[in-house]
């Protein structure tokens, strides 16, 4: 019988976090064959990992699918720019802030909706989110600047730069001590930032804690009477992935330092929800790879048009290339929408265990024709964390 | 008094949408067990066969302009006005009621090929992944609608004769309350549909069981009773409903393709505050939200609690959920979680 | 010494009454048998005991303390660890995780933010698994996956989860029901095996067999109230549970 090693000691962790590391930061070189090598796309690889890989402490973890994450991200956003405007242009200072007051949110939000579990717990965190969304856009007007969005301007007081004699612009953008985080440098800043994010939903998952939220979301019946409180470790494990949406609403406003409520609509919870799912729910790396392919996709997928599809396809002889233009059409440009919600469907009906899932399921298969042992075969169809 | 009054009938068109989703989403629910967040999704497209029935009825042949003499104009005339005259012209004017005809045809069908080539195989998976895999179903609806009819809000009027007010206010013997005509039709219209689905319900063979499902879903499996083309109905039903409660909104509110989205959040709230699995409680809950919401999108009000109509609807939701987790008319048992 | 002193505990449904003003003392150390015909309101004065039901009326003290109003939680962090009629346990972890869990809840309490400290580097709590994986010859199936076990050994396991918390007081609700006859043997001596370590034990059983092979005392339950209570062999001569039992028939 093949053992499973669901108890991994400081090596092996090291090691992985050895390889994400080098397999992010070494990015710009690796994906640029696939034309994602420019530092605008990574830099959204990056922080919409980070969103994922919060996201899948509270549902991949602990079972519990959230509808309203994106008010996190949102709230992160508006701390952010707020941030900069009344305190300092430097980033750290606007990052803490943002997962903070995201913490905060969540931590409201978190306790009341998870006196409630299932569709319930979903619902109520989609009426919340929605709640967010609609007060953004009316009555706090004054915090978030309604439809315009929230930008910084030249007046913002920034007493912390005053009192430091940072002498800052009209305009400029934000910064880390000095150094401008646009371009490369803003990649960098965001990369660093996952491979941390990374780095401590590992050790979530390998702690008691982690255990914990594996075995609420296997039995939560069980529980009380093994002698837990679910309820707390719920509500740390919502305000942790709440936190995480703050940081990545934070580095959103940090490279563009402009925070919008269409960040908060409940088709943003969506997608974090696809990503996850995608990548592979309950895995560390899955929703990281999730994130990045959705990210990918919109970016190729919203590029094209119609001349450029006509062009791709010129190989073909006239009327062929036509058709195929045509077939083609309605799926790219403002049709991404549409080949992301048949790639939605696509996945939870045929990997609901997203490519991870995937992967290991070749990985099996392969191993099994090596070896021909059919033991191996009984582990495949358990969900480990793939590290 | 007039304005309370006022504020009421307000409610009512808005809240015979949300009853009338809500109502298919719960018996979707409470027979099949499935979490269907492609079900405003149907609304919208109900809205939609309106829009099309609309555009079906106006195809037009470009004309010489005769009443323009000092140069060539040209107007579009509709075919059937050119071969009909006057009744042409006023099958025209009718087409919102008139597109019912093509609504419910069309729901039906769009409810039997879901189910079947979708819904069928999640009745078994989690609730999870059935309100994943809907939820993409809806955004492909709605992105589809989108590259049809384009992303902005195609008005359509109800019929002139429907199209004006009402001084209802004299009917009860207060003066100076007129209410727009299409509103009211519509109220009733909402009415007479949750009275043909709850009268099918309880008058039919099939509608005792599909309510005995409702009650308990594994003891008529086990009666030998076929459920799977049961379903089938039931949801082309939902549909129907969902389609018809779209189609005659259209009047009051211009469909945009994500107008599906909008009901949606709003319905399961209903369905929520109304209790799972209760058809009743969908419906008192869809009237009583509907009238809430537009309560609080009273000026006097919103001077007292700024931003109160945005989100009344999602309070009352969170503050029903924690008092009273069944909803008000909610069953124990029924999907308690 | 008793440890768990019940006194006229009333319950109600609806119109039926569940338990009628039930009265009971489990000795230290002892194992005590529930035994009475179905709907005798046993599996409810259980359900009582660990908090998932409230009763109307009454008293249950553990240790002195009252138990009444705890949550389940706070009911097992005070040392009484219960065995289900259906097994409950966490099948999507492994063998050893199921294990690993009532002991960190021993050893932390009922909530901990341990988000940083490998369980990897939790020896004490790892030992402790693996001596009654052992114990319960549960050592082999340690990587395996719970929920992919036979209904015999996720019961062992479930008894392995009470026992790696070392409770005071160990409810069992029909520990070999659903068994076959050389299970309910082995079981049976397990239970025995067990017996050494003074763990005072509620059974619920149905099965003479079992009952008489191992309780000290028998506690005979119908119609929701205590009839009769002694010795295994004064209560297998006693007129009246005969009378509860097989409507006079000889047992």
């Amino acid at each position: 019988m093949s053992t499973v090693t669901a108890r991994p000691g400081p090596k092996r962790e090291l090691l992985t976090l050895a390889i994400f590391a080098l397999a992010i930061l070494t990015m710009p070189i690796w994906l640029a064959p696939i034309g994602a090598g420019y530092p605008d796309i990574l830099q959204k690889f990056a922080i919409f990992g980070i969103f994922a890989i919060g996201f899948n402490i509270l549902f991949g973890f602990a079972g519990y699918l959230s509808f309203g994450h994106a008010a996190f991200l949102g709230a992160g956003s508006y701390a952010a720019v707020w941030a900069f405007k009344l305190f300092s242009l430097n980033a750290v200072f606007a990052i803490v802030f943002a997962i903070a007051v995201a913490g905060i949110f969540s931590l409201v939000i978190g306790y009341v909706s998870l006196r409630r579990s299932g569709i319930y717990f979903s619902i109520l965190t989609l009426a919340f989110a929605q709640m967010s969304y609609n007060l953004a856009y009316s009555v706090l007007t004054p915090i978030t600047n309604g439809e315009t969005g929230l930008q910084l301007s030249g007046g913002d007081p920034r007493v912390l730069d005053r009192a430091l004699f940072v002498t800052t612009s009209r305009l400029q953008p934000p910064d880390l001590f000095g150094i401008a985080l646009q371009g490369w440098s803003g990649f960098y800043f965001c990369a660093v930032l996952l491979v941390i994010a990374f780095y401590v939903s590992m050790r979530i998952r390998h702690s008691a804690f982690g255990l914990t939220l594996l075995a609420i979301k296997s039995n939560q019946r069980r529980m009380g009477f093994t002698g837990f409180s679910a309820k707390p470790y719920l509500l740390t494990a919502f305000v942790i992935s709440g936190m995480y949406a703050g940081l990545a609403g934070a580095l959103l406003a940090t490279t563009d330092p402009l925070a919008g409520a269409d960040r908060m609509q409940w088709t943003a919870s969506g997608e974090v929800v696809l990503m996850t799912i995608l990548g592979g729910v309950g895995t560390l790396l899955g929703p990281v790879i999730g994130a990045a392919l959705i990210k990918y996709l919109e970016q190729i997928f919203s590029s094209f048009n119609e001349a450029l599809l006509h062009r791709t396809f010129d190989f073909l002889p006239g009327a062929a290339d036509d058709v195929v233009t045509a077939i083609f059409a309605p799926f790219v440009g403002e049709g991404w929408q549409l080949t992301l919600g048949l790639m939605f469907m696509a996945i939870v009906i045929f990997l609901p265990g997203g490519i991870m899932e995937g992967v290991r399921r070749i990985a099996g298969a392969s191993r099994r024709q090596r070896t021909g042992s059919s033991a191996a075969a009984r582990e495949v169809g358990r969900r480990i964390p793939a590290e | 008094m007039d304005a309370l009054i006022l504020q009421v009938l307000n409610g009512l068109d808005k809240g015979g949408a949300y009853a009338l989703i809500a109502l298919g989403l719960t018996l979707i629910f409470g027979t099949l067990g499935v979490v269907n967040f492609a079900h405003g999704a149907l609304f919208m497209l109900g809205a939609f066969c309106s829009v099309s029935f609309a555009k079906l009825l106006t195809i037009s042949e470009r004309v010489r302009d005769e009443s323009v003499t000092f140069f060539e104009a040209y107007k579009e005339v509709p075919y059937l006005e050119i071969w009909w005259g006057e009744t042409g012209k006023s099958i025209v004017d009718w087409a919102v009621p008139l597109s019912l005809l093509l609504t419910v045809p069309v729901m039906l069908l769009v409810g039997v090929a879901m189910e079947r080539g979708l819904i069928r195989f999640f009745y078994k998976r989690s609730h999870a992944e059935q309100i994943l895999v809907t939820f993409g179903l809806a955004i492909v609806l709605q992105e589809i609608v989108k590259s049809f009819f384009g992303a902005n809000p195609i008005p359509l009027a109800a019929p002139a004769a429907l199209s004006g007010s009402a001084d209802i206010g004299s009917l009860v013997g207060l003066h100076g309350i007129s209410y727009p005509l299409w509103r009211m039709i519509y109220f009733v219209f909402s009415l007479g549909v949750i009275g043909a689905v709850f009268a099918f319900l309880q008058l039919t063979t099939f509608g005792m069981v599909v309510r005995a499902g409702m009650a308990d879903r594994e003891t008529v499996g086990l009666l030998g009773i076929n459920i799977g083309r049961r379903f089938t109905v039931v949801f082309g039903i939902a549909a129907v409903v969902a389609g018809l409660a779209g189609s005659m909104y259209t009047p009051i509110l211009s469909p945009n393709y994500h107008l599906g989205m909008d009901f949606l959040v709003l319905s399961f709230v209903v369905v929520v505050v109304g209790g799972m699995g209760s058809l009743g409680g969908a419906v008192v809950a869809g009237f009583l939200l509907g009238i809430l919401q537009s309560f609080a999108s009273m000026t006097q009000v919103k001077a007292i609690i700024p931003g109160i109509d945005q989100i009344i609807i999602y309070l009352v939701a969170v503050v029903i959920l924690l008092a009273l987790p069944r909803g008000l008319m909610g069953r124990r048992g029924v999907m308690e979680a | 010494m008793s440890l768990l002193a019940i006194h006229g505990v009333n319950k109600r449904f609806g119109g039926l009454r569940a338990l009628n003003d039930v009265n009971l003392s489990i000795k230290q150390g002892s194992v005590h048998a529930i035994i009475g015909p179905n709907g005798a309101g046993k599996s409810t004065l259980l359900n009582c005991l660990v908090g998932r039901i409230k009763p109307d009326e009454g008293r249950v003290d553990f240790d002195g303390r009252s138990l009444l109003g705890l949550e389940p939680q706070a009911i097992n962090q005070a040392g009484v660890a219960r065995v289900f009629q259906t097994p409950e346990i966490f099948p999507d972890l492994s063998v050893m995780e199921n294990v690993m869990m009532p002991a960190f809840a021993s050893k932390d309490g009922a909530f901990r933010i341990g988000l940083w400290r490998r369980v990897a580097d939790r020896r004490d709590v790892e030992a402790e698994a693996e001596e009654i994986l052992h114990d319960l010859n549960l050592w082999d199936q340690r990587d395996h996956h719970a929920g992919s076990m036979s209904r015999g050994d996720k019961r062992r396991l479930e008894l392995a989860m009470c026992l790696v918390q070392h409770p005071r007081l160990l409810l069992l609700d029909e520990p070999t029901a659903g068994m076959s006859r050389a299970d309910t043997n082995n079981t049976i001596d397990l239970l025995k095996k067990i017996a050494a370590r003074g763990i005072t034990k509620v059974i619920i059983e149905h099965d003479m067999h079992v009952v008489f092979s191992l309780a000290d005392r028998v506690s005979v339950m119908a119609q929701g109230t205590v009839i009769a209570e002694g010795t295994p062999a004064e209560i297998k001569n006693d007129p009246r549970v005969q009378e509860a039992y097989l409507g006079g028939a000889h047992l």
